[in-house]
């Protein structure tokens, strides 16, 4: 054992991690390492994609970046979901066909105006979603075995509804809730907003710590937590606002991640989510009422999965009865990535946007080198269990 | 085994420690749980493979390397961990030959199987049905098996990592009987465990570790008590149990005819019409055998129990419903549940984690959480109960289990409960620990907290407790006062020869 190696293996707890004189929470650790993954594969494929039009690569091209954060904003929406069912150690296998059967919906009540349209997709969502979360938390059927059975009913819903025939969206706000770009002088007013919860909320915790009388982040460890963030908002509202503005879907992502951040980390649900899925019989013993937060977090994901599909059958610009086919698997491999156990207990909202990033990196750069369907799919699955099978071993390690 | 030394990142478990047994003996290793005692017993046993330690092991005077259990297992050594290796769903006979089951060309010989699991079962004087599920079983007839298990490997050198800990006095004398008998049948049996009493009866040497070294092997004829666990601890304990005299108040809590069924067994009676009673200020012990229905009992009252079929419950006189664990936290109800890791903690979250979360609403607002209030919430249980840890950030699972107790008991405490239930709180944990649980079960009680303690210790009973409860068979056997009880009379109710 090399002496860093050794310096890194020696954990005072199991939470943290010593590097050099630095010690690292282990779960940050872990998404620093996730975090270089992206960097390297975006790197990659910008090296690859040089061309004579351009010379530096396509890939980072602001252009190319808003397409990508489109095509990540569905799985990222649903991932935001699946997260907290996870976390409850729970699975949902079903959305990808719930998407199909809410956007599906959605475009069938067109005629009823753009609100009862919108809406009808959420309720379908949350209605269905809430089923089989009942399903699961007062019978006590297995969520694999619900929300597998789901993956096939919902799919037949739709294509009995649909009677297999694709819908197109007409109605203009409907596509641009796929499409649209905030313009420049909207983008920079959001990034200020930004910007400024990121300093109140570094600052306003800081306060509440020292009125606790609890140790206080140092100016440079404050610098850091608020320049960071502050900096990469200003780089990518700058980038988007080259080519446009930014996309709403990337938005709404942002909003729904943002939501979900603030759900598992700083309310009781989220706290009770996790106890849930660390162990159940403790945290019911603890007075938690388990059945109906499962519930609720079904409820949830169905919610979001309504919301997903807006921006799906938006984009692609109609509702074809098999859209949504394997999403399911993109998020739960987006959750994984990201550091979710599928026991239950542990994962984190910004673990999964990074694993739904990482994701739709590669789908994105690989199309731009025509890479062939089948090599993609296999480097999908390889990345998948790689990613896992690192995370394994750094754990092992760490205990 | 010669000079074994293990380090673990960032401790020294192990250091230079040299230990040996002989065939026909018992020895004993004692010591403080971190002692090194457990650690081991893995290198003997294959868990931490040769090369992850430094020193060698020989048996019969021949080095040995043990790459994994098996090599161990082959070389004649067999070790019953603390934590059970049984799978629930299996029949108590295949897990005894897990691994091992009588086959003919690949096929498994079911009645050969259970022929030779009952037979076996027979010899051990174990009062169980092979056919049974091993998950249907009390943790500690569980605990049996596992002993059974080990024992049936014909192994020449048979290392116990506190067997009797979920045992029964019962259950432990008939264990006593078996090592007694393998022993003149010349096998050689590590023993380890905390308490001294069984020690001194059944072993011939006692070695005492402390702190990942040997502070000295003695026969056990040379030693006394006070002088085992002086060497324990490195310094002399005046008395284990702090007597207290306390002035109980009014009824606090009070529980009227319990029954409960067993889910799994339609119609059989775990607790059959149990009433108990306590005071503000008082400890009311509950003993009795496993099996006698005390955890089941406790789960009823908590309202977590699937079988409870009747009970009617009173908080300071006034009839509340308890359905849920959240009724029963509400009417001002803690539960310290028995098998912390089981069901206490939340083993991959954080100390605070853990603390917070019967109180979180209470501490922490309905809906949002507020970090800081809990952050500062479990730095001062952890202050007051004295849990070591690095911070409150720790997570749980790396914790002895003399301070997840405490964390446990920490999570009740903040719930400001009326009313404590204690199942087994001492469990598995070193006397250190032991005693500064007896100290806080005693400041709770002058605090005026009715307090409900079980426990399969009797001492631990008896000398906690203002009352005490004895359950033979889920009924209620009888009330002792403490100046009427004593070990045997207690001992004689719960086994059912009460006068």
């Amino acid at each position: 054992m090399t002496e860093q190696n050794e310096a890194a293996a020696i954990a005072p707890e199991l939470g943290e991690t010593r590097v050099g004189r630095w010690r690292i929470p282990t779960s940050a650790l872990r998404a620093y390492t996730m975090v270089f993954a992206l960097i390297a594969i975006w790197l990659y494929f910008q090296w690859s994609t040089r061309s004579e039009l351009y010379p530096y690569g396509l890939f980072l091209h602001p252009v190319n970046m808003a397409n990508l954060l489109k095509q990540m904003s569905v799985t990222g929406v649903l991932a935001v979901g699946m997260l907290l069912v996870i976390v409850a150690r729970q699975i949902d296998l079903s959305v990808g066909s719930i998407l199909g059967l809410a956007g599906g919906i959605a475009a069938m009540t067109q005629g009823w105006g753009l609100i009862p349209s919108l809406c009808s997709a959420m309720l379908v969502g949350i209605v269905v979603g809430a089923f089989q979360g009942s399903l699961v938390a007062y019978a006590d059927i297995p969520s694999f075995i619900v929300t597998l059975g789901g993956l096939l009913t919902w799919r037949g819903v739709i294509l009995y509804l649909s009677k297999g025939e694709t819908i197109p969206v007409r109605l203009p706000v409907f596509r641009l809730l796929g499409v649209a770009l905030l313009t420049p002088s909207s983008g920079v007013v959001l990034a200020g907003i930004a910007i400024v919860l990121v300093i109140w909320f570094a600052i306003s915790s800081n306060r509440a710590r020292r009125r606790f009388g609890l140790p206080v982040a140092s100016s440079f460890a404050m610098a850091v937590r608020i320049i960071v963030p502050c900096v990469l908002i200003a780089v990518f509202t700058w980038e988007m606002n080259d080519q446009g503005g930014i996309p709403l879907p990337v938005i709404i992502l942002l909003a729904v991640a943002a939501a979900g951040s603030f759900l598992t980390r700083n309310t009781t649900f989220g706290r009770y989510l996790y106890a849930i899925g660390s162990n159940p019989e403790a945290a019911r013993l603890s007075g938690i009422n388990s059945r109906r937060y499962i519930l609720a977090a079904f409820s949830l994901l169905g919610a979001l999965v309504g919301i997903a599909s807006l921006l799906h059958t938006g984009r692609v610009g109609s509702a074809s009865p098999d859209a949504g086919t394997l999403m399911e698997l993109d998020a739960i491999a987006a959750c994984v990535i990201g550091g979710t156990s599928l026991m239950g207990g542990r994962g984190t909202v910004s673990g999964a946007m990074l694993g739904a990033l990482i994701m739709a990196s590669l789908d994105n750069g690989m199309s731009l080198l025509s890479v062939e369907n089948a090599t993609q799919y296999i480097i999908k699955g390889a990345v998948l269990v790689a990613a896992v099978g690192f995370d394994m071993i750094g754990r092992r390690r760490a205990s | 085994m010669r000079a074994i030394s293990k380090t673990f990142p960032g401790v020294r478990a192990l250091d230079d420690v040299s230990f040996d047994v002989r065939a026909g003996e018992i020895h004993a290793l004692v010591g403080e749980n971190g002692a090194g005692k457990s650690t081991l017993m893995k290198i003997v046993g294959g868990v931490y493979p040769a090369g992850s330690y430094e020193g060698e092991i020989l048996v019969d005077g021949a080095p040995r390397r043990f790459a994994g259990v098996r090599d161990a297992e082959a070389a004649g050594i067999a070790v019953v961990h603390q934590e059970l290796s049984l799978v629930p769903e299996f029949s108590i006979a295949e897990n005894i030959f897990l691994g091992r089951e009588p086959r003919r060309f690949g096929i498994i010989q079911s009645s050969e199987l259970y022929s030779r699991a009952q037979t076996f079962i027979n010899e051990l004087h174990l009062n169980l049905e092979p056919h049974m599920p091993v998950g249907f079983l009390g943790i500690g007839q569980q605990h049996l098996v596992e002993i059974a298990k080990a024992l049936s490997r014909d192994a020449r050198i048979l290392v116990l990592d506190e067997p009797t800990a979920a045992l029964t006095d019962t259950e432990g004398e008939i264990l006593f009987a078996i090592l007694d008998r393998l022993r003149a049948r010349g096998a050689g049996i590590v023993y380890i465990s905390h308490k001294l009493g069984e020690v001194f009866r059944l072993s011939d040497r006692v070695t005492v570790l402390r702190d990942g070294r040997t502070v000295s092997t003695d026969l056990t004829k040379a030693l006394d008590t006070p002088r085992v666990i002086a060497r324990m601890v490195g310094r002399e304990v005046s008395e284990i149990f702090p007597s207290v005299k306390r002035n109980p108040a009014e009824v606090a809590f009070e529980a009227r005819g319990v029954t409960v069924e067993d889910p799994n067994v339609p119609g059989k009676l775990l607790v059959d019409d149990v009433s108990l009673s306590v005071r503000r200020g008082e400890v009311l012990g509950v003993a009795g055998l496993v099996g006698a229905g005390r955890s089941d009992l406790m789960m009823a009252i908590f309202g977590a129990h699937p079988g409870r079929l009747a009970g009617e419950f009173f908080v300071g006189g006034s009839p509340i419903r308890i359905n849920h664990p959240s009724d029963a936290i509400h009417a001002g109800l803690g539960f310290v549940t028995e098998d912390r890791k089981r069901f206490g903690l939340l083993l991959d979250q954080t100390i605070v984690g853990n603390i917070t979360l019967a109180a979180l609403k209470r501490l922490s607002g309905h809906m949002i959480t507020n970090v800081s209030a809990e952050t500062a919430a479990g730095e001062k249980s952890m202050k007051e109960l004295r849990i070591k840890a690095n911070s409150v950030f720790t997570i749980a699972g790396t914790l002895s289990g003399g301070n997840q107790q405490k964390v446990v008991l920490a999570k009740w405490l903040l719930t400001n409960p009326k009313v404590l239930f204690l199942d087994e709180p001492t469990r598995g944990i070193d006397i250190g620990a032991k005693q500064e649980i007896y100290t806080q079960i005693n400041r709770l009680a002058a605090e005026g907290l009715a307090i409900v303690l079980v426990s399969s210790e009797l001492p631990e009973v008896l000398s906690l407790s203002d009352r005490i409860l004895v359950l033979h068979e889920g009924r209620a056997a009888s009330v002792f006062r403490r100046e009427d009880a004593t070990a045997e009379s207690v001992m004689a109710a719960a086994t059912g020869h009460a006068a």
